[in-house]
């Protein structure tokens, strides 16, 4: 971790259509291990939230508990940060998101949020197709207890303590696309030019969005023997193709070779571009997916990219009919049916 | 004396869930309470769809006594697998109504009991042929019987099935045929009325009758709850029902058709009570009901709520416990669970309602406590008031009544601010500032967490600031005892040395032990508590009186320990009076109850009891 950051930054930072540096999304400063796979996360939302040109109020951070959870703190400083109980960060965005359909809800989670104790509450929220984006930073191993293995490290996949892992991993990107998740990715920790348009994508889809980012523990699961040490996901990584997102009304780079790309319109007029597809991908076609997903896993590789989207999806306000006004914004008038109809109601029990 | 049943006894309905019974039975309820005499039924049913005995229990009292009350003067029996059973709880002198189609087992015959046989079976199989309406209106027909042998005036019965079939014209018709074949059989086989008999009255005056469920589901809506995310549980499962049957009619946007208000069904209770701390964290008013096994559940987030300071309102509907318990039988014995919910050093609100009215109120007032004392209120009801009838008070609202929505900071007063602390105390009284999110872009930000943090939301680990902030939060305990609920005094001075607490449900029959005991000589002060924290003037109560009684639904007397707890009064002086079976507290529990403790004292001085 770094324990000082300079005030200083260079008068000439590139600014955004808000006219906001990269400084205006910053947090506080990150208390994670030198290294650590979230930290680069934490950079990937920062930096995605900074190319929209999201105002940052109009975000909301939420977490569970563990050293992922832990890095809302340390991006975005300027939007409101839940940092929840463990496993439960789901229900409190629903909540939230119920609340005030307007904001963006950002949730972070880890392999052990998410996949042991949190398990119900992530299925669920999928199921409900909440709009949110979902980032488990998956290190395969509880960092804040010093390193047990959690529910998606690898069979065989060796602890810093040499002892070998027997059970089974939870795919958390293969289930979210069982589940009937709209939005679902994978990536990895180490490749920012991955991950920030993935980021960018997954903000921009109007429903619940999934990714699944290997993010390495450097001090408990950096070891020769896990799956998940950088090392190791480096060699093993293979590409579903390029993604970028590009913004509404924006032109469409030249640099992109016509027919070698997919273009996938979002909800709001923005688009995902997906460059150099690899032979055989269709990012709209769920059983296809899961397909490559399992397929990769068969070969000891990690899919990384974007696996799936489903461009017209109805998120949980759609499918409760609730108003297009925020519900946090309703006041005694739209709330409260007065006295006179509450008579009639007495009058009805009588 | 010759009329002293007349509006004054306990009619049993023994009937077989899923049979159609309830709706029968409520129509009696009803005929009485609109022939102006106060009346209280209750539903003793099982944890079962179809098949298991229930029963029905009405009591009729001219002196408006509405706890349950033992003995059953009128039973009607309906159910074989019950009867033996019935047979005995019917009081010395009392009747036995019961299907004739099939002889009665000579063992059943008591000879203390008048048996009145009505061919239930035979009239239906002769007179209806579609096999669901001949056992619909078997109950029907019993309920015509009754109305001769007890007097309902037939023209409320006939109002009553207009009201409740409006536009189905041929079911009230035959609606009143069956009534008036229990009618017929009555009058041509037996004498009637009995002595025990209805009289139209005008004791009900404007009241109304309705279950607390239903009471707390319209006070959210009026309250202005607007995200509402619940487990399905009994007894608590008709508070969210009844709220959406009335936010379906009161809050659906009549342009756009879309709903001003979210209902989420969880899949599970720590689900539901994350959602509602979600919204109420960013800014809507939110709650959940639930009962026993839910609100265990529910702890770490209340735990969470508490110290991180986010209105919570909660509808705890009691039920016996532990674990899963008498699933649908009532008990107050949630009470310290919900008092210090959580682990580490919490204390929650708690508010008691005793009657729909209060329940529809204290939901409302929840939901604005919830707000401005940032923190979880949570409601204390009961199976017995949630899910039975009750004749109470008409509901009131004040058209010029705003909602509380407690310390917020706009984006003006943000900009207004040099340094917005999220937990600094500026008023000195415990209660500090917050922020919504979306509020402001560039102030006002700050990081909720269940984690220590200093007055500007910084995560700490320095002991004294800890301190500082679990001591504030003290502070603000202390302001909540002047604004939740006061404690009702039924005396302006004290008139004996002893004093009776109780609260809730425990209240009707509380009441009515008191009135009872005033006719025998024995005089006592009460005090129905309303809300915890406790207040000055609980302490005083029990301060000035010698021996104070505190009566409860549960066994281990857990609002006395809780003011013994609280309060650190003498536990000597607390003497539980309790009833803890599932079954609502009877007057008759309560005195006999009291007068064993108190008999040594009337042996040897009785004056200072006497009033």
């Amino acid at each position: 971790m770094t324990y000082i950051r300079p005030k200083f930054r260079h008068p000439d930072l590139p600014k955004n259509d808000l006219g906001y540096t990269t400084r205006e999304y910053e947090g506080s400063l990150s208390t994670l291990c030198a290294g650590c796979g979230h930290d680069s996360i934490s950079g990937s939302i920062l930096q995605a939230c900074f190319e929209l040109s999201i105002p940052p109020h109009r975000i909301a951070k939420l977490s569970g508990i563990g050293c992922s959870s832990k890095t809302p703190n340390y991006f975005l400083g300027n939007s409101h940060g839940f940092n929840s109980v463990h496993g439960r960060m789901p229900s409190v965005a629903t909540g939230a998101n119920m609340a005030n359909r307007d904001l963006i809800y950002m949730g972070v989670s880890g392999d052990g949020d998410t996949a042991s104790i949190g398990m119900g509450q992530f299925v669920h929220v999928i199921r409900r197709n909440l709009n949110m984006v979902y980032i488990v930073m998956n290190n395969g191993c509880y960092g804040l207890t010093k390193g047990q293995d959690s529910a998606t490290a690898d069979a065989g996949s060796k602890s810093k303590a040499g002892s070998v892992n027997p059970f089974q991993p939870i795919d958390l990107a293969g289930l979210a696309l069982e589940l009937g998740a709209s939005f679902v990715a994978q990536s990895f920790s180490g490749d920012k030019e991955q991950l920030i348009p993935l980021i960018k994508a997954a903000i921009s889809h109007p429903g619940f969005a999934f990714i699944n980012v290997i993010s390495p523990c450097v001090t408990f699961n950096n070891n020769p023997g896990s799956t998940k040490s950088y090392d190791y996901v480096r060699e093993h990584i293979e590409e579903t193709g390029k993604t970028d997102l590009v913004p509404e009304k924006s032109e469409i780079l030249a640099s992109y070779e016509s027919g070698t790309g997919t273009e996938v319109m979002l909800h709001d007029g923005t688009f995902i571009k997906l460059e150099k597809l690899a032979a055989n991908r269709d990012p709209f076609n769920r059983m296809e997916a899961m397909n490559a997903l399992r397929n990769a896993r068969n070969r000891n590789e990690i899919l990384t990219g974007l696996l799936y989207i489903e461009t017209e999806t109805e998120d949980l306000h759609h499918t409760i009919n609730s108003t297009d006004r925020p519900l946090n914004t309703l006041e005694e008038e739209d709330l409260c049916p007065g006295s006179a109809v509450l008579a009639e109601i007495n009058e009805d029990l009588r | 004396m010759p009329n002293s049943k007349v509006n004054d006894f306990v009619i049993r309905f023994a009937n077989v869930n899923g049979t159609g019974s309830a709706s029968a039975n409520y129509l009696f309820a009803k005929a009485i309470f609109r022939m102006g005499i106060p009346v209280t039924p209750k539903n003793i049913f099982p944890s079962n769809i179809q098949g298991l005995p229930t029963w029905y229990d009405v009591r009729v009292s001219e002196k408006g006594y509405l706890g349950r009350r033992e003995g059953v003067d009128l039973m009607v029996c309906v159910n074989p697998q019950s009867m033996p059973d019935d047979v005995l709880s019917v009081k010395s002198g009392g009747y036995f109504v019961y299907d004739c189609t099939k002889a009665l087992n000579p063992a059943l015959i008591r000879p203390d009991v008048t048996y009145i046989g009505l061919p239930l079976m035979e009239m239906c199989l002769r007179e209806f042929t579609d096999p669901r309406q001949r056992q619909l209106f078997k109950n029907i027909i019993y309920v015509g019987a009754l109305s001769a042998l007890l007097d309902i005036e037939f023209m409320v019965l006939e109002q009553l099935l207009a009201e409740q079939f409006v536009g189905k014209e041929k079911l009230v018709a035959m609606n009143i045929k069956a009534l008036n074949l229990g009618i017929a059989y009555i009058h041509s086989n037996y004498a009637y009325p009995l002595d025990i008999r209805l009289e139209r009255r005008d004791l009900v005056g404007d009241k109304i009758l309705i279950d607390g469920n239903s009471a707390c589901g319209l006070g959210a809506v009026y309250g202005g709850a607007t995200v509402v995310a619940w487990y399905p549980i009994t007894p608590s499962t008709s508070v969210v029902e009844a709220f959406e049957t009335y936010a379906k009619k009161l809050r659906v946007d009549k342009e756009t058709g879309k709903r001003n208000y979210a209902i989420v069904q969880a899949e599970d209770e720590l689900a539901a009570i994350g959602m509602v701390i979600g919204a109420n964290w960013n800014g809507a008013r939110s709650f959940t009901a639930t009962s026993g096994p839910g609100l265990s559940l529910m702890n770490e987030f209340l735990g969470l709520a508490y110290f991180a300071e986010i209105p919570t309102v909660l509808i705890d509907v009691q039920r016996t416990g532990p674990s899963t318990g008498m699933p649908t039988r009532t008990q107050q014995s949630d009470i310290l669970l919900a008092a210090y919910a959580s682990h580490g050093d919490t204390k929650q609100v708690l508010v008691f309602p005793s009657t729909p009215k209060e329940c529809f109120d204290m939901t409302a007032e929840a939901l604005d406590l919830a707000e401005s004392l940032q923190t979880p209120i949570i409601m204390m009801t009961d199976l017995d008031l949630g899910m039975n009838d009750h004749m109470s008070e008409p509901f009131q609202w004040d058209d010029t009544r705003k909602y509380n929505r407690g310390k917020v900071l706009n984006a003006s007063q943000l900009e207004e601010l040099p340094r917005f602390g999220r937990y600094l105390d500026v008023d000195g009284d415990g209660i500090t500032y917050r922020t919504i999110p979306g509020t402001h872009p560039t102030k006002g930000s700050f990081f909720t967490r269940g984690t220590s943090r200093d007055e500007y939301a910084a995560y700490t680990e320095d002991g004294r600031v800890y301190a500082r902030n679990m001591d504030r939060l003290l502070k603000k305990w202390n302001t909540a005892k002047e604004v939740v609920p006061a404690p009702y005094l039924y005396q302006t001075v004290n008139t004996s040395p002893y004093g009776l607490i109780f609260f809730g449900t425990s209240t009707y029959s509380a009441e009515e032990a008191m009135d009872t005991m005033v006719s025998t000589g024995l005089n006592f002060d009460a005090m129905r508590l309303r809300a915890f924290p406790f207040n000055q003037t609980v302490e005083d109560f029990i301060d000035t009186h010698e021996k104070v009684f505190i009566i409860e639904q549960n066994r281990d007397g857990q609002m006395r320990s809780l003011l013994i707890n609280e309060l650190n009064v003498n536990p000597q002086k607390m003497i539980p009076v309790l009833n803890f079976d599932g079954m609502p507290i009877t007057a008759h529990a309560i005195i006999s109850l009291i007068n064993k403790n108190l008999s040594p004292t009337l042996n040897g001085s009785t004056s200072k009891i006497l009033s």
